[in-house]
């Protein structure tokens, strides 16, 4: 009977199409929002300063949402991102004004994140605490208590260039005129979308991301270490934070201890409109990379066109649900075939 | 083919499993031959199943030893259960229905290129080893990067057991292969596991569908509350009288025992 199917090249033909459209479907709404600012807005939308402008805008939340998505494969969730990227930049802020040498400040962030992650990681798995919302909820508030307490409260401002590189620095293109550049922050991101891609397609700790998302038993049976892959992807989910850290850093010149207050949830959001699944096993970084357009295009065209950012976050929560209905309906069409 | 006198493939002595206060095995004994299927049978909490999961490296004795063609082994791990050639495929199958067959068939063990603990995984090898792995098994699948979730049941029964032989197995546990399949599947795994037989792998099968024990058992051997009950070779044995062992019933009439059932 299966022999039969499979020599049907129509249905070959539909199962690779239903697949595209579930990987990447996301992609065509993208393309769609890009189509319809561009007409709404033909005069500013498509210019060079504009899109550098989304470019940053979108920077933090796309390297959230990258750590975000690995946890999320697991079918965990990192509640404590904002405020580990606040704790970060904090650090790093304190260091670099009293006068570590720039390279080793750029490692702090990071450093700091995948610390905090590698807590977090060892709360779910020696601790036994029974979900990661849990121990990640903890880690939200005690962080950001901490982010607090370091300075009492006070920001501090004055971070050096090489410091703020990553997140103001532009290497300018020979042609196209002023804003005719690449933010360092886009070259970044790139690096980092690529590499995790790359990562969880082709190295065998990728793939147990997935197995671990997919059916934790069955990985154990296989020899996986459980613990091991759930431990990396919250000290991996930290460690962007951190990344996160040097690019607010770098836009905002300033450590202070409420950044990101609620970015967490922004990047849940993202990775959730890129279609991977809450239950964990599902989801590509592509469509990672396009929930966090879909978010960042809705913001610029907003304010572009003066609507209130009160409307920004009602077209948001209402994305986020038509996303994930959308993504039930295509799960019972699939199951129905 | 098995004689007596060859070396177990697999032995396990005076095996004890407490959990707490729950005595779950009680000084149990098994072996096995090379190309020998075992049936093991007993009812719900006789311990047939936390018997195979001590084989497979899941759970360790609390007593007794475990050998490996004579040689004493101690498992801390499924790892180190396959490492001496003893795989195990679970009643809940233990696949990962959101991975391709030829991912779930490598998983945990991709081949590759190792750089320190990491394997960059070659994709094209482990598509083309598991093609050539199943169609040696003569299990037919459209594809090997179909997910294992649009598979059948039985499809993905004989996925689990393509798994478990990938890597020159020399026992395979299965715990009730059949138990979720359809009618006209459960002949094809059977076949599957005669075949393994025909390899020289030895098979382990608990089951309670006694077609299965007598259609693919050259031995079967009872758990009644933990415990060794009764073994005997298939020949000198009927389903009636082990179906009695079942219930912990020995030595009487044959129908007697049919009646208990009925």
């Amino acid at each position: 009977m299966t022999d039969a199917v499979s020599r049907n090249p129509t249905t070959g033909w539909r199962d690779l199409r239903g697949r595209l459209l579930e990987d990447y479907g996301i992609l065509l709404v993208v393309l769609a929002m890009i189509l319809l600012l561009w007409a709404l807005q033909p005069d500013y939308f498509m210019t060079a300063q504009n899109i550098t402008n989304i470019i940053r805008q979108i920077g933090m939340n796309a390297l959230l949402a990258l750590g975000m998505y690995l946890v999320i494969v697991t079918a965990g969730i990192d509640l404590s991102v904002g405020s580990v990227m606040a704790l970060a930049i904090m650090l790093l802020a304190i260091a670099d004004t009293s006068g570590v040498p720039w390279p080793l400040v750029l490692l702090i962030g990071p450093l700091v994140g995948a610390l905090i992650g590698i807590i977090n990681g060892l709360g779910l798995t020696l601790l036994k605490l029974p979900h990661p919302f849990i121990m990640t909820l903890g880690t939200l508030n005690a962080v950001r208590g901490l982010c607090n307490l370091v300075t009492d409260g006070r920001p501090v401002s004055g971070i050096s260039d090489e410091v703020r590189y990553l997140g103001t620095g532009d290497i300018p293109l020979p042609f196209g005129g002023e804003f005719a550049v690449i933010p360092v922050s886009a070259i970044l991101l790139l690096v980092c979308y690529c590499g995790v891609a790359w990562f969880m397609r082709k190295v065998s700790l990728g793939r147990h991301i997935f197995a671990v998302g997919g059916n934790p038993q069955a990985a154990r049976v296989s020899g996986i270490n459980v613990n091991g892959v759930l431990v990396f992807v919250y000290a991996a989910s930290g460690f962007f934070a951190g990344l996160a850290a040097l690019l607010m850093a770098g836009r905002t010149g300033s450590g202070y201890p409420n950044l990101g207050i609620g970015a967490e949830l922004d990047a849940i959001a993202a990775v959730i409109i890129g279609g991977a699944s809450f239950f964990g096993g599902r989801g590509t970084v592509l469509g990672v990379f396009a929930g966090v357009l879909v978010m960042g295009l809705l913001r610029n065209g907003l304010n572009l066109m003066n609507i209130s950012a009160f409307w920004q976050q009602t077209l948001i929560g209402i994305i986020i649900i038509l996303a994930v209905w959308i993504d039930v309906l295509r799960r019972r069409a699939r199951a129905r075939r | 083919m098995n004689q007596p006198s060859a070396t177990p493939i697999l032995q396990a002595r005076g095996i004890s499993k407490y959990f707490g206060a729950v005595t779950a095995l009680e000084g149990v004994d098994l072996s096995l031959a090379p190309g020998e299927v075992l049936g093991v049978v007993g009812d719900n909490g006789a311990g047939k199943s936390t018997l195979m999961k001590i084989l497979s490296g899941l759970f360790r004795p609390s007593d007794g030893e475990i050998l490996v063609n004579g040689r004493p082994v101690h498992f801390h791990s499924p790892r180190d259960a396959h490492r001496n050639g003893i795989e195990m495929v679970y009643q809940d199958l233990a696949l990962a229905g959101n991975m391709r067959i030829f991912e779930n068939i490598f998983l945990g063990r991709e081949p590759g290129r190792t750089f320190g603990g990491l394997t960059l995984i070659d994709q094209a090898g482990s598509r083309r080893l598991a093609a050539e792995h199943l169609e040696r098994l003569q299990i037919h699948v459209k594809s090997v990067d179909q997910n294992v979730e649009e598979l059948s049941g039985g499809q993905q029964q004989a996925v689990a057991i393509a798994r478990a032989t990938a890597f020159a197995a020399k026992v395979v546990i299965m715990d009730e292969p059949t138990a979720a399949l359809a009618i006209k599947e459960v002949g094809k795994v059977l076949d599957l596991i005669r075949r393994l037989k025909d390899h020289g792998v030895g098979v382990i099968l608990i089951s309670h569908r006694m077609d299965d024990v007598f259609y693919v058992c050259d031995r079967v051997m009872a758990l009644f509350h933990g415990r060794n009950f009764a073994e005997a070779r298939l020949a000198d044995t009927s389903r009636n009288e082990v179906i009695g062992w079942i219930m912990g019933t020995k030595g009487h009439s044959t129908a007697l025992a049919h009646d208990k059932v009925i």
